[in-house]
């Protein structure tokens, strides 16, 4: 379980993205944030956000259409 | 160092940059500069948008934006249960770009995509750096007030400066 949690479910290319990047800033270095989404998209731009950013991505998860990653703030 | 700090982003730590040139200023256009922009800015990007010509149209405070299917075979909605591409006979008639729109507007709701004001706000907040060409607000007769705050204005040189030290440089 993370300690910080973002519902972006619903939300279409670049939302979940953009709000990821907002609720970082709340998100203590070295602490999660779990991102819940529904944009297939998301999954590879969640990789590209990561690995551009430096964040680490802990890992992400898929179950019954909802796509769950979990992030940690560096 | 201080000149360079004021003159562009692009100058700022070793943090990667972009900008494009936005001319065009129809809804369905405005998406890409900034979905591009505001996703940028987030992966720690600086970014700088070029707005000319039509693009200058989304820097207006009240954005009237419309989407037309005329001279767009591309373009199908969803019409009769089924997704149809409008003969430009039928999208040249009065009425037609403004029920396009309104269908357009829908979609974008439906689909969870941000409308064009909310990603304008996004672009703001995360210090997008917005210039507007002069020449086009002369050639136009458009009035800086009626603009968002925040703008620069400037010309080819100011855009050219930013874009020899960008590492992305888009024209949309």
């Amino acid at each position: 379980m993370s300690e910080h949690l973002l519902d972006a479910k619903g939300l279409n290319c670049p939302l979940p993205i953009l709000k990821t990047k907002k609720a970082l800033k709340d998100v203590p270095i070295g602490e999660t944030l779990e991102v819940l989404s529904t944009d297939p998209g998301s999954i590879a731009d969640f990789e590209a956000f990561c690995r551009t950013t430096g964040n680490q991505l802990v890992e992400h998860t898929t179950e019954d259409g909802v796509y769950r990653f979990i992030i940690r703030h560096t | 160092m201080s000149d360079l700090a004021s003159a562009g982003q692009a100058s700022e730590s070793n943090a990667k940059s972009m900008s494009i040139i936005v001319t065009k200023g129809a809804l369905d256009w405005a998406y890409p500069p900034f979905i591009l922009a505001t996703t940028a800015a987030a992966m720690g990007l600086n970014v700088t948008l070029f707005f000319t010509f039509y693009g200058l149209e989304l820097l207006k405070k009240d954005l009237n934006l419309k989407v037309t299917p005329l001279g767009n075979p591309a373009m199908a909605m969803p019409m009769m249960g089924m997704h149809m591409a409008m003969p430009n006979i039928v999208g040249a008639i009065p009425g037609v770009t403004a029920g396009a729109t309104v269908m357009m507007k829908n979609l974008i709701k439906k689909k969870g995509v941000a409308s064009i004001e909310e990603l304008r706000e996004m672009a703001v907040e995360s210090d997008v750096r917005m210039i507007g060409c002069q020449m086009t607000l002369d050639l136009f007769e458009m009035d800086k007030k009626d603009l968002i705050d925040g703008l620069e204005i400037g010309g080819a040189a100011t855009y050219l400066e930013c874009a020899t030290k960008s590492d992305i440089n888009l024209f949309i």
